[in-house]
């Protein structure tokens, strides 16, 4: 079977890091081809110099035998290559039809949306997508956009569909989904490439499997049948990897955390918590798990002191903190390690020195009567950089400039260094490869020795079951499971809504 | 103190804030902010006065003005688009270089002669409907019809077309636009010349159809800053611009008036007997901004609408995510 | 054709021009930058004159020596330069928490009106004693800055509204309240002006000590000056070395993570806006005091507007506020002889904008590779 695409010896190099080593790639037609590596293995810097993001320094690409060079995606596209981007490129608050058009020649000038909208749904059904045509991508759920971003890519006539991480936003049964959709399209001809870091999905849904790590080829067209999970996690790591990690038995202290009957709404003026109820003790982890936008951030910044309550009570340590301000909740050692971590964690262009400052230098040694004392705040943070292993050049280093992992180690010291006696993680792990993973979770089972309380909100389900002491799952606002059991499907229904909804089956 | 005759006066005033304002809302969808109009405006007015004084041809001077101004308007764009500086920064920056540059070519001009204005036109069938004939189609400059038709055509540009679409789309999410194609750095230069080539026309329009002359800087006399206003009450929507246009043109010469009469509305008119109370009503034109800014902002928060999302951040390609 | 922002090939030959973004920067760049970021400007006005028919070499020479070339005249550009030390100061505080105060210039009006209130309307004596007469002038002029900061910042604390516009407006508003109380309350035989202040109402100025020490006959440099380095060192400790100054920098830098970390932004905005504002009034009130001596209609020639490039061209730094400000003092001291009038307007203007297209090279390094095909 002749390949439909091959990359050789694909070299791409940034400012300091080399992504991609002397690459091979290839994709037979009809074909799920997985490339798995973790975070910042190279995969998507890989596959967005196939798709035309990129060009890459050395190496060369072949499609359908010929060689190609790629100035723009649009070239790609023209040849049938096309990717789905991680983050979704929608114009929020643009129509489906709008979106899908972006960047089209046609039609000429006028619009003519009632043309392109039947269109639209003519296309959805050859693939069995259902799509509104005339809705704003804002009122749309994450499945059903990553549904038009689909749909874009077939309409122009992709062959090669790129998929780069396209679960992590959504539930199990919503993944089941998708998968059903892409063997569909697999059968009426396509070529997928899915780019994933998680071992069981691409197990799952793979024909053939390719590796990377730190920008090298480990493992080449490994057939997942024939493979076992640590046989490819040692190649995506290196080494063998912990799966369990240690978590002693421990005996949950007195309530720290009293939600009760917590309403709030989000940034659109709409409901986002209903009613929510909840409680966390100390040296206990309660894990969150619930698909994004069911309003875990919203729990978050209330807990916090960044978003208000329209109703309810929220106690910490028997303080009510209800509606009171950011001061307020750090001034009863609530943590925050945010989801945000460059616009909301971190000030970018400001030191590792004054970024991890913030949260004390209202207090002495800090604070002197003359202002701010910036010897104390240095040997501060070079202690804290030691013991948090920030890799950096000097603490006056602007935090715009290192890793994700290096960033997150840097909130972590501000937040854990104060002892707090409440901790909200929110997808504390995101986007981090696998040796900071380990870190940042055995910092958070290190606090709960020491007797903090933790609210754990993650969107991987593992973390959630290795790290918690109670499981409870957050759906449309509301607390649909509180102390359920670590089981994947159990939570996963309850996740998407449970009994409530039957997920729709596509055309065959 | 007769209304239609304020409303009709108040159009010309009106016209030059619309070609302004219409142009900075292009430029502002496709994510710039170009707080330079008051400079490009000025440079506009002084050009097409200096054309046409020495050439006669009131028409090249209009064509002249709006080079000028969208060459000045050239340089905000690279400095933005291409190196990424604050562009509030920059377009303060432009006010000074346009009306630095407009001050120092100008210089001698308010001696250099008269010129006439462009010719008015009074349309037939229209200008009989009672109320709005008056007002709107009788006796009025060319360039005052010119902007009743840009206003529909904007309005259909941007909401009912492709390039539109794309406009929109650049300037509510830029990287989703690049990845699909379509060249943002190209785009933006576009509407940024689109704006500086509709200032020029706006200063043009001082000089051609409101009060012809060189007065240094009070030709413009703050006119561009309350343009940039007027953007923020328009919700970037052309109809409310002209609304806000044209209500502006109106209350300017509402403020001249004002002081004429003895007896306003049958009582002693306190701008008469003590003229220096004149200094109060030229605060309003500027109070009446603040105000509009207010409601605009309110309404917004309140409707949901607002800036396009990408407005003031300047788009890199291919950065990393972070 | 778009390409990467990573490379961008510039020439065809062995060698290419790359341009990368600087993982971090020397200390001596953004200097160095600045620099030639002003003397390109230099020069670009020199072309333009040059252009326009003017001679470009003598008027920059004309220009160094009207301003620096004898103890005189450097008087005179310290007196220039003291109203822009605090409208430099004022904007440097408000633009470091990305507070876009345009409205300088009619602070300082208000603070010279406040400043002239205390005086016309009675508040202090006529044969109260110079101190007196001064601190209340100070106080005057400092609160109707502040009040002038505050509207347009109550305005964006609570209703979100743009404080570039609102405080461009209030420059107007300002001026012609001004007018009115200069021709219509207190004027000086119906003329622009009103009558000249009592002498406790001046500030000392050099020549004051020319029994002393002759050679301070004829200098015009007044205490104003000492006031405004002053201001300038304070307001510098504030942002540099106290808490509200983290707080300030913080918010300037990262709204959402400073609100994260507990600080009150609609406070700070009021606040800081009211500080800079303030500042700017007491450069009015300095002015009024020290050179003027009355209330009259043109108290500033945009040192309102100077002040922004100024605090941008210190990198919004205070203590650089100050020999920047005498820099451009001088320049607005012999540009007042250039004709046309608007040269200086347009130096400035080409000035700033290489300032900010020269930012690029700190964010970016351009390197010369040599490419093998």
């Amino acid at each position: 079977m002749d390949n439909l695409v091959e990359m050789q010896g694909i070299t791409k190099r940034f400012p300091g890091v080399i992504a991609n080593e002397d690459v091979d790639f290839e994709l037979r037609p009809g074909e799920i081809h997985a490339l798995l590596g973790e975070n910042g293995a190279g995969k998507s810097t890989l596959m967005s110099v196939l798709a035309g993001l990129y060009k890459s320094e050395e190496g060369t690409m072949l499609v359908r035998g010929n060689p190609v060079s790629f100035n723009s995606p649009r070239d790609a596209i023209d040849l049938g290559i096309g990717m789905i981007h991680q983050h979704f490129t929608l114009i929020q608050s643009q129509t489906v039809t709008e979106n899908i058009l972006l960047g089209l020649d046609e039609p000429r000038f006028l619009m003519r949306l009632s043309h392109y909208d039947k269109q639209m749904v003519h296309v959805g059904d050859q693939f069995g997508l259902q799509v509104t045509p005339d809705a704003k991508i804002w009122q749309l759920s994450v499945g059903e956009q990553q549904r038009v971003e689909i749909l874009k890519m077939l309409y122009r006539g992709v062959e090669v569909l790129i998929m780069d991480e396209p679960t992590s936003v959504l539930a199990p049964q919503e993944i089941d989904e998708l998968f059903k959709t892409l063997r569909a399209m697999v059968a009426e001809g396509k070529s997928i490439v899915f780019i994933s870091h998680k071992l069981h999905e691409v197990m799952t849904i793979a024909d053939r499997i390719t590796v990377l790590r730190q920008g090298k080829v480990t493992a080449a067209r490994l057939d997942p049948k024939q493979s076992s999970k640590a046989e490819l996690a040692n190649l995506m790591v290196g080494r063998k990897v912990l799966f369990e990690l240690e978590k002693t038995a421990k005996e949950p202290g007195d309530v720290v955390l009293d939600l009760q009957q917590v309403s709030a709404d989000n940034d659109k003026r709409l409901p986002a918590l209903h009613g929510v109820s909840l409680t966390v003790r100390s040296g206990e982890i309660v894990g969150v798990a619930g698909v994004a936008g069911n309003g875990q951030s919203e729990l978050g910044e209330i807990i916090t002191g960044l978003r208000s309550c329209t109703g309810g009570t929220i106690l910490v340590g028997g303080n009510d903190v209800t509606n009171r301000s950011a001061r307020t909740s750090i001034n009863y050692g609530v943590a925050h390690v945010p989801e945000d971590r460059n616009h909301v964690g971190t000030a970018p262009n400001l030191s590792i020195t004054d970024n991890i400052i913030m949260k004390k230098y209202r207090d002495p040694p800090l604070a002197k009567r003359t202002g701010l004392d910036r010897n104390a705040a240095q040997e501060m943070a070079k202690g804290l950089k030691e013991e948090y292993t920030i890799l950096a050049p000097s603490v006056e280093t602007p935090t715009r400039n290192l890793s994700g992992g290096n960033v997150q180690r840097v909130i972590l010291a501000r937040e854990l260094s104060s002892q707090p006696t409440l901790l909200i993680a929110m997808q504390p792990t995101r986007g981090l490869d696998v040796g900071a993973i380990e870190g940042v979770q055995r910092l958070l089972l290190e606090q709960r020795e020491a007797g903090a309380a933790i609210l754990l909100v993650s969107e991987e389900l593992e973390e959630i079951f290795s790290l918690s002491d109670r499981i409870v799952v957050i759906y449309e606002g509301e607390i649909v499971a509180d102390g359920i059991e670590a089981d994947a499907e159990k939570v996963g229904l309850l996740m998407t809504g449970g009994s409530k909804v039957h997920a729709k089956e596509p055309a065959a | 103190m007769d209304p239609v005759i304020i409303l009709h006066a108040g159009i010309a005033t009106g016209t030059v804030l619309l070609f302004a304002t219409i142009g900075e809302i292009f430029t502002e969808r496709s994510g710039i902010m170009n707080l330079g109009l008051e400079g490009m405006m000025l440079i506009g007015a002084m050009a097409a006065f200096s054309v046409t004084v020495a050439t006669g041809n009131g028409w090249l001077g209009i064509v002249i003005a709006m080079l000028a101004g969208g060459a000045l308007s050239m340089l905000h764009g690279v400095v933005t688009i291409h190196f990424q500086a604050d562009q509030v920064v920059s377009g303060l920056a432009l006010t000074f270089l346009g009306v630095g540059l407009a001050l120092v070519l100008g210089d001698g001009l308010s001696s250099a002669g008269t010129i006439s204005l462009l010719p008015k036109l009074t349309i037939p069938i229209l200008s009989s409907i009672p109320v709005i004939g008056p007002i709107f189609f009788t006796d009025q400059s060319v360039l005052v019809y010119v902007g009743y038709l840009l206003i529909p055509f904007s309005w259909f540009y941007i909401n009912r077309t492709r390039p539109g679409m794309h406009l929109r789309a650049v300037g509510e999410n830029p990287s989703a636009a690049d990845a699909m194609g379509v060249n943002v750095y190209r785009q933006r230069y576009a509407y940024v010349l689109v704006g500086g080539l509709l200032a020029g026309l706006s200063g043009a329009t001082i000089s051609l159809a409101v009060s012809p002359g060189w007065f240094s800087e009070l030709t413009t006399g703050g006119l561009g800053w309350i343009a940039v206003g007027l953007v923020i009450f328009s919700a970037w929507d052309p109809w409310r611009a002209a609304f806000g246009a044209y209500a502006f043109g109106a209350l300017r010469r509402t403020i001249l008036d004002i002081q004429g009469p003895q007896l306003l509305l049958g009582l002693r008119n306190p701008f008469f007997f003590n003229p220096y109370y004149g200094f109060f009503l030229q605060m309003l034109p500027f109070l009446f901004v603040i105000i509009v800014l207010i409601i605009g902002s309110r309404e917004a928060v309140r409707k949901r609408m607002g800036a396009p999302a990408a407005l003031g951040l300047p788009y890199v390609r291919g950065e990393r995510g972070l | 054709m778009s390409s990467t922002t990573a490379e961008r090939r510039s020439f065809r030959w062995p060698l290419v021009l790359q341009i990368e973004p600087r993982i971090d920067s020397p200390r001596w760049l953004a200097p160095l930058v600045s620099l030639v970021a002003v003397i390109l400007a230099l020069v670009i006005g020199a072309v333009i004159l040059a252009i326009i028919g003017g001679n470009p070499f003598r008027a920059y020479a004309h220009i160094a020596g009207a301003a620096f070339g004898s103890l005189g005249v450097f008087s005179d550009t310290l007196v220039k330069a003291t109203p822009l030390i605090f409208t430099g100061t004022a904007c440097a505080v408000a633009f470091k928490m990305k507070l876009w105060n345009i409205g300088a210039e009619g602070q300082f009006f208000m603070g010279a009106l406040g400043a002239g209130v205390v005086i016309l309307a009675g508040v202090v004596s006529e044969d109260a004693s110079r101190f007196v007469t001064l601190l209340a002038m100070a106080v005057g002029g400092a609160v109707f800055g502040a009040a002038w900061g505050f509207i347009p910042g109550i305005l964006k604390a609570r209703l979100r509204v743009n404080e570039i516009i609102t405080t461009l407006m209030l420059n107007y508003i300002a001026i012609a309240l001004v007018n009115y109380f200069i021709f219509g309350v207190w004027s000086e035989g119906g003329f622009q002006m009103t009558r000249v202040f009592q002498r406790a109402a001046w500030l000392p100025r050099l020549s004051d000590l020319a029994d002393q020490f002759p050679i301070m006959r004829g200098l015009t440099t007044h205490a104003g000056f000492i006031f405004a380095v002053i201001v300038a060192i304070v307001a510098w400790y504030i942002l540099f070395r106290s808490l509200w100054g983290y707080e300030i920098r913080l918010i300037g830098d990262n709204p959402r993570a400073a609100a994260y970390a507990g600080i009150n932004i609609t406070r700070n905005t009021v606040l800081v806006l009211m500080l800079s504002g303030g500042i700017a009034g007491l450069g009015g009130m300095s002015e009024i005091a020290g050179v003027i001596h009355r209330l009259q209609g043109s108290i500033s020639p945009g040192y309102g507007f100077t002040g922004i490039i100024i605090a941008w061209l210190a990198k919004l730094n205070p203590l650089i506020v100050i020999p920047v400000s005498i820099l451009f003092g001088g320049l607005i001291l012999a540009g007042r002889e250039i004709q046309p009038a608007g040269v200086p307007r347009l130096i400035q203007g080409v000035i700033l904008f290489m300032l900010i297209a020269s930012e690029v090279f700190l964010r970016y390094r351009v390197r010369i590779v040599r490419k093998t095909a």
